[in-house]
C-alpha cells in the first residue's frame, strides 16, 4: 500500500521513464539480429536516474543536475548511434524505446526547472532563456533521430545534419541569396513604407478631415492580401529589387500608417488639457505629448512590419525574379526536389526574420518602458 | 519672473466674471452648463466651488482656464482676457487625476511647463528641487510616476503646477479620488503651501468640511441650470490646522453652507 | 445656410471624407493609366506617324488591350466578364476561383482557431507549457512561413495529399498564433477579484474555466479572429502560387502575371480584397455583438 502511495506522489513522467528503460534494456538483450550496438551502459544510468526519483523525497538541485547529465548522455549516445547507421537502416524497438524514455526524462526536467522559484532576477531571465531553448533542442533531436532512424525520404523532410551540411558547401550562394532579398529588397521597402506611413499619418493627423477619411480606408487595405500586388510591382518595376521593394513598401505603408494615427489620437483629455494650459504649440505638443503616447503604437507597427517585409520580399519573389534571391532559391529548389537546400534558406530566412523582429522588440523594450503593458509587478 | 503685484486694494481683482453664460450645444437638447455667473476673486483669495455633481462647478474652472469659451458674458483673469492669462501662464492648474506623462520621470515632469518657458537645465533643476521638497519629496527625483501613490502622485502634479510661480492656481477636486486620512494631510499642507507662497487659489470640490476648512470664500453653485446660489465668508486664522474642525464657528460656517446646497436642491426639482 | 450644412456634412463624419478620398484616389488612377500607358503609345503613334492629342492619347490609354495600368472601367467590366457572364462552374469565372479559395481558407481558418484555442488552454493552466511553447510560439511567427507555403504545398503533393488540405493547413498555421496570443491574455484577463470570488463559492477549477475564464475571453477571441480571418485568406492564395494549381485566386493572379493580363490580375485582386474585407466585417459584427453581449461598449 505504502509503495502505490510513493508513486502516487511521485511524477508520473518519472515512472514512465523507468518502464520505457527497463522495457529497453530487455528488448535489447533479447535481440540479437541488431545491427548495431545500443550502449547498455547508458540505459542502466537512465533506469537508475529515474529510479532516484521514488527513492529521494526532496527533489532538489542536485537530483534535477544529475537528471541532465543522464539526458545528455542519452541524447548523445542516441545520436551517435543514428549516425554510424548506414544507408537504408531503421532503429529497432529498443531503440525506440530509449527514447521515449529519454522523451519522459527530458519532459520531467522541463517541468522541474519551470517550477523553479527564484527571487533573482539574472537567475530568472537567464531560465527565461534556457528553458525554450532546451525545449527546442529537444525538438532538433527528435527531428534528428526521426528521420534518420525511421530513414525519412530526403524529399519529405532532411534531418537537421544533413541542412547544416549545406552551409558548408553553399554558403556563399546563400549569403548572396540573403543580401538580395533582404538587403536590397526587403530594408529599403521597409524604411520606405514605415517611412511615408508615418508621416502620412502626421500629415492627417493635423487635418482632421483626412484623418476620418484615411483611417477606414487604411483599414481596409490592411483587411486586404497585398502581397497579391506582387505581379503589378513586377510589371511596373521590373524583375530586380526594385519591384520587391516596392510591395514590401505598400505592405508595411499601412499598418504603420493606421497605428500611428491611433497612436496619436489615443492622449487622455486631461494630458492634453495641462499642455493647453501652459499654451504650448501644436509642435511642442506634438513632440512632448502625443508623439510620446504614440510610441507603444508606433513599435507594434515596426514590429508587425519586420515580419511582413520579410514575407513580402519572399513571396514577390515567387513572380518572378533574377537567378538569386531567397524566394528564388526556394521555388527553383523544390522544383529540383534539393529540399536540403530549401530548408537551409528557410533556416537562414527565419533567422533573419527572428532578429529583426528582435531588434524592434528590444527597442520597445528600451523606448516604452513606462507603458503599463511593459511594466512587470 | 515677479509679476507687477496685485495688492488686495488695486482695482483689478484677480478674477472678474460677469454675466456669463456657457450652453453645450448637444444632438437632444442644448443643456445650460452655466447661467448668469457673476464672481469676483481678490489676490490671495482661497475660493472653493462647491455643489452637487453636474453643477458646472469644474466647468466654470475651466472656463477661468480657457479650456472652455463661454457663450456670452464677460471674464477676466488678472485684468486680461482668459485666453491672454493662459498664454502669459497666468495660473497652474491641478486636475482631477496627476496626469503625470509615465515615460517622463518626476524630475522631469516637473520641467515640462518650465522647459515651454524657457528656462535654463540649471534653473530646472534648481526650481524643482524646490518645488519638490515644499511637497516634502525630496529623494523622489529619479522615480517614475506609477512608482509612486496615488498621494504623492497628486503632490508632484501640485509641485508642477507651482513651478513656473504662477499667480494663481486652479484644482479641481484634486484630492477626490484619495482616501480620507490622505485627503486630510494633503488639505493641510495645501493650506501651509498657500499661506506661504500668498498664491490666488481657485478649488473645486464636492465635500463641505474641505471647502470649509480651505477657503476664504465659499460659492455654492446649484446644478442645471449651474449657477451661483450663495457666496460665505470665513474668517478663520491663517495657521489653522485640522483641529478647529471640532470648533463652533466651523460648524457654523459648515451648516451655512449644507442650507445653501439644500435651497439649490429644491430650486432645482 | 444651406450650402453650409451640406459642406459641414461632407467634412463631418466619416462617409463624407472617405468618399471625397476614395473618389481623388479614383481619379489619380486614371491619370496614372494615361502616364504609365502613354510612353507605349506614344511609341506606336510616332512609328505609324500618327498625328495625336492630349485627348486621344489619354481615352487610347484607357481602352488598350494589354495596359501597364487598367482604367477602373476596364476593371469594371473584366470583373462583369469573370462574374456575370461566366457559368460558375467554368474555370474562367472569378465565382469558381473565389469558392476555391473560400473554402480552403475557411478549413484553415477553423482548424487554426480550434488549434489555437486548445493550446492556448494548455498554456494558461500547464506551467510548462506557458514557459517550453510560449516563447516558440512566438518565435514561430517571426519566421516568415508564408514563404514556404508554396514548398509545403508541393512536398504535401509529392506525397499525394492534393487539394484542399495542404492549403488549408497553411490557413491554420497562419491562423492558430493570434488566436493564441489572444486567447492566453483572454482567460488571463479575470481580476484577482472576481478569481477569489468564484474561490469563495468553492468552485472547481472547470467551473472556474467555464464560468469565468472562457467569457472573460470572448472579446480577446473575437479581436484575434479579426486578424485570423484576413491572414487566412493571404494564406489560401499564397498556397495556390505554385505552378500547377488547379483553381484558386491565387492561380489566377499567377496565370495573369504569366500572359501580361494586367486587367485579369486587377481584377482577381480586387475579388480577393472584397472577400476579404466582407469576412472581416462579418467577424467585426459579431465582435460587436459579442461585446454587447458582455457589456463592452467599445
Amino acid at each position: 500500500m505504502n509503495f502505490l502511495a510513493i508513486i502516487r506522489s511521485r511524477p508520473l513522467s518519472g515512472l514512465l521513464c523507468l518502464i520505457f528503460s527497463i522495457a529497453s534494456f530487455i528488448s535489447f538483450q533479447l535481440n540479437e539480429i541488431n545491427e548495431y550496438a545500443l550502449n547498455s551502459f547508458i540505459v542502466i544510468i537512465i533506469a537508475t536516474v529515474s529510479l532516484l526519483f521514488f527513492i529521494i523525497r526532496q527533489q532538489g538541485l542536485v537530483l534535477l543536475s544529475i537528471c541532465f547529465v543522464a539526458l545528455f548522455s542519452g541524447t548523445w549516445s542516441v545520436l551517435n548511434l543514428i549516425h554510424s547507421f548506414d544507408k537504408g537502416v531503421v532503429m529497432g524497438l529498443d531503440a525506440w524505446f530509449l527514447v521515449s524514455a529519454l522523451w519522459f526524462l527530458a519532459w520531467n526536467n522541463l517541468v522541474q526547472l519551470s517550477a523553479l522559484k527564484t527571487k533573482n532576477k539574472l537567475i530568472e531571465l537567464s531560465l527565461n532563456i534556457v528553458i525554450p531553448v532546451l525545449f527546442g533542442a529537444w525538438i532538433f533531436f527528435l527531428w534528428e533521430v526521426i528521420t534518420i532512424g525511421m530513414s525519412v525520404p530526403q524529399v519529405l523532410l532532411p534531418a537537421p545534419s544533413l541542412i547544416w551540411q549545406v552551409f558548408d558547401g553553399f554558403g556563399a550562394t546563400l549569403f548572396a541569396d540573403f543580401y538580395q532579398t533582404f538587403v536590397r529588397s526587403a530594408i529599403p521597402g521597409f524604411i520606405m513604407g514605415c517611412g511615408a506611413g508615418f508621416l502620412v499619418a502626421i500629415a492627417a493627423d493635423k487635418v482632421p478631415f483626412l484623418r476620418r477619411g484615411l483611417i477606414p480606408i487604411g483599414n481596409f487595405f490592411s483587411a486586404i492580401p497585398i502581397i497579391g500586388m506582387a505581379p503589378i510591382m513586377i510589371m511596373w518595376f521590373g524583375f530586380d529589387w526594385q519591384s520587391k521593394a516596392a510591395v514590401v513598401a505598400i505592405m508595411t505603408f499601412f499598418p504603420m500608417m493606421v497605428n500611428t494615427l491611433s497612436g496619436l489620437n489615443e492622449t487622455d483629455r486631461i494630458d492634453r488639457d495641462l499642455l493647453h494650459t501652459y499654451a504650448s504649440s501644436y509642435w511642442r505638443e506634438l513632440f512632448s505629448l502625443r508623439l510620446p503616447n504614440a510610441m507603444p503604437f508606433i513599435l507594434n507597427a515596426l514590429k508587425i512590419n519586420s515580419t511582413f517585409a520579410m514575407i513580402g520580399a519572399i513571396v514577390a519573389e515567387f513572380f518572378g525574379t533574377p537567378i538569386v534571391g531567397m524566394g528564388f532559391r526556394i521555388s527553383a529548389e523544390v522544383g529540383r526536389m534539393n529540399i536540403d537546400i530549401v530548408w537551409a534558406t528557410i533556416a537562414v530566412a527565419a533567422v533573419t526574420g527572428s532578429m529583426f523582429y528582435g531588434v524592434f522588440a528590444l527597442l520597445e523594450r528600451k523606448l516604452t518602458f513606462w507603458h503599463p503593458s511593459m511594466r512587470k509587478s | 519672473m515677479a509679476k507687477p503685484s496685485s495688492s488686495k486694494g488695486s482695482e483689478s481683482s484677480a478674477i472678474d466674471i460677469n454675466n456669463l453664460f456657457l450652453t453645450f450645444e448637444t444632438q437632444t437638447e442644448p443643456v445650460h452648463a452655466l447661467s448668469d455667473i457673476n464672481l469676483k476673486v481678490e489676490a490671495g483669495d482661497f475660493v472653493s466651488l462647491i455643489g452637487p455633481s453636474g453643477c458646472g462647478k469644474t466647468t466654470l474652472l475651466r472656463v477661468i482656464a480657457d479650456l472652455e469659451k463661454p457663450t456670452s458674458g464677460s471674464i477676466t483673469v488678472e485684468g486680461k482676457t482668459a485666453h491672454q492669462a493662459r498664454l502669459d501662464r497666468a495660473y497652474g492648474y491641478v486636475f482631477q487625476t496627476p496626469a503625470l506623462l509615465p515615460w517622463r520621470n518626476i524630475e522631469s515632469n516637473i520641467h515640462l511647463p518650465l522647459e515651454m518657458s524657457g528656462y535654463s537645465k540649471s534653473e530646472q533643476k534648481k526650481l524643482s528641487q524646490e518645488y519638490l521638497s515644499l511637497v516634502s519629496l525630496t529623494g523622489f527625483e529619479k522615480k517614475y510616476p506609477w512608482q509612486l501613490s496615488g498621494g504623492m502622485q497628486q503632490r508632484v502634479s501640485i509641485a508642477r503646477a507651482l513651478s513656473f510661480s504662477p499667480d494663481m492656481l486652479l484644482m479641481d477636486e484634486p484630492f477626490g479620488a484619495l482616501d480620507e486620512i490622505t485627503r486630510d494631510r494633503l488639505n493641510e499642507e495645501l493650506l501651509r503651501l498657500w499661506e506661504q507662497t500668498q498664491k490666488t487659489v481657485v478649488f473645486v470640490t464636492h465635500s463641505i468640511p474641505e471647502a470649509v476648512f480651505l477657503s476664504t470664500k465659499i460659492v455654492v453653485m446649484s446644478a442645471r441650470p449651474g449657477k451661483i446660489i450663495d457666496v460665505i465668508d470665513t474668517n478663520f486664522p491663517k495657521d489653522r490646522n485640522l483641529d478647529i474642525r471640532e470648533s463652533k464657528e466651523f460648524l457654523k460656517v459648515s451648516q451655512l453652507v449644507r442650507e445653501g446646497l439644500k435651497e439649490g436642491h429644491s430650486d432645482g426639482s | 445656410m444651406e450650402a453650409k450644412r451640406l459642406f459641414s456634412m461632407l467634412i463631418g463624419g466619416t462617409i463624407g471624407p472617405v468618399v471625397i478620398l476614395v473618389t481623388a484616389i479614383i481619379m489619380i488612377w486614371y491619370a496614372g493609366a494615361v502616364y504609365l500607358n502613354s510612353s507605349f503609345l506614344i511609341d506606336r503613334y510616332e512609328k505609324n506617324n500618327i498625328e495625336w492629342t492630349f485627348s486621344q492619347l489619354a481615352s487610347d490609354s484607357w481602352s488598350m488591350e494589354r495596359p501597364v495600368l487598367p482604367s477602373p472601367h476596364q476593371i469594371a467590366k473584366e470583373l462583369k466578364k469573370t462574374i456575370w457572364d461566366k457559368k460558375i462552374t467554368s474555370p474562367r469565372s472569378l465565382v469558381y476561383h473565389s469558392r476555391v479559395t473560400l473554402s480552403s481558407s475557411m478549413v484553415g481558418f477553423l482548424m487554426g482557431t480550434f488549434l489555437g484555442i486548445l493550446l492556448s488552454v494548455g498554456i494558461v493552466y500547464v506551467a510548462a507549457l506557458d514557459r517550453t511553447l510560449m516563447p516558440w510560439i512566438i518565435t514561430s511567427q517571426t519566421i516568415p512561413i508564408l514563404a514556404i507555403a508554396p514548398m509545403i504545398v508541393v512536398v504535401l503533393g509529392s506525397m499525394g495529399i492534393i487539394g484542399l488540405v495542404p492549403k488549408a493547413m497553411i490557413s491554420t498555421y497562419l491562423c492558430f498564433f493570434p488566436v493564441v496570443v489572444g486567447m492566453v491574455k483572454g482567460l488571463r484577463s479575470p481580476s484577482i477579484i472576481l478569481v477569489d470570488l468564484m474561490n469563495s463559492y468553492s468552485a472547481s477549477k472547470v467551473e472556474v474555466f467555464w464560468k469565468l475564464r472562457l467569457p472573460a475571453s470572448l472579446p480577446y477571441l473575437f479581436a484575434s479572429l479579426k486578424v485570423a480571418i484576413a491572414l487566412s485568406v493571404v494564406g489560401a492564395i499564397v498556397a495556390e502560387l505554385p505552378a500547377g494549381a488547379q483553381g484558386g485566386l491565387g492561380a489566377r493572379l499567377l496565370s495573369g502575371s504569366y500572359y501580361g493580363q494586367t486587367s485579369l490580375i486587377w481584377a482577381a485582386l480586387i475579388t480577393a480584397s472584397v472577400i476579404s474585407a466582407t469576412l472581416v466585417t462579418i467577424v467585426g459584427r459579431m465582435e460587436r455583438a459579442v461585446n454587447n453581449r458582455m457589456g463592452l461598449q467599445i
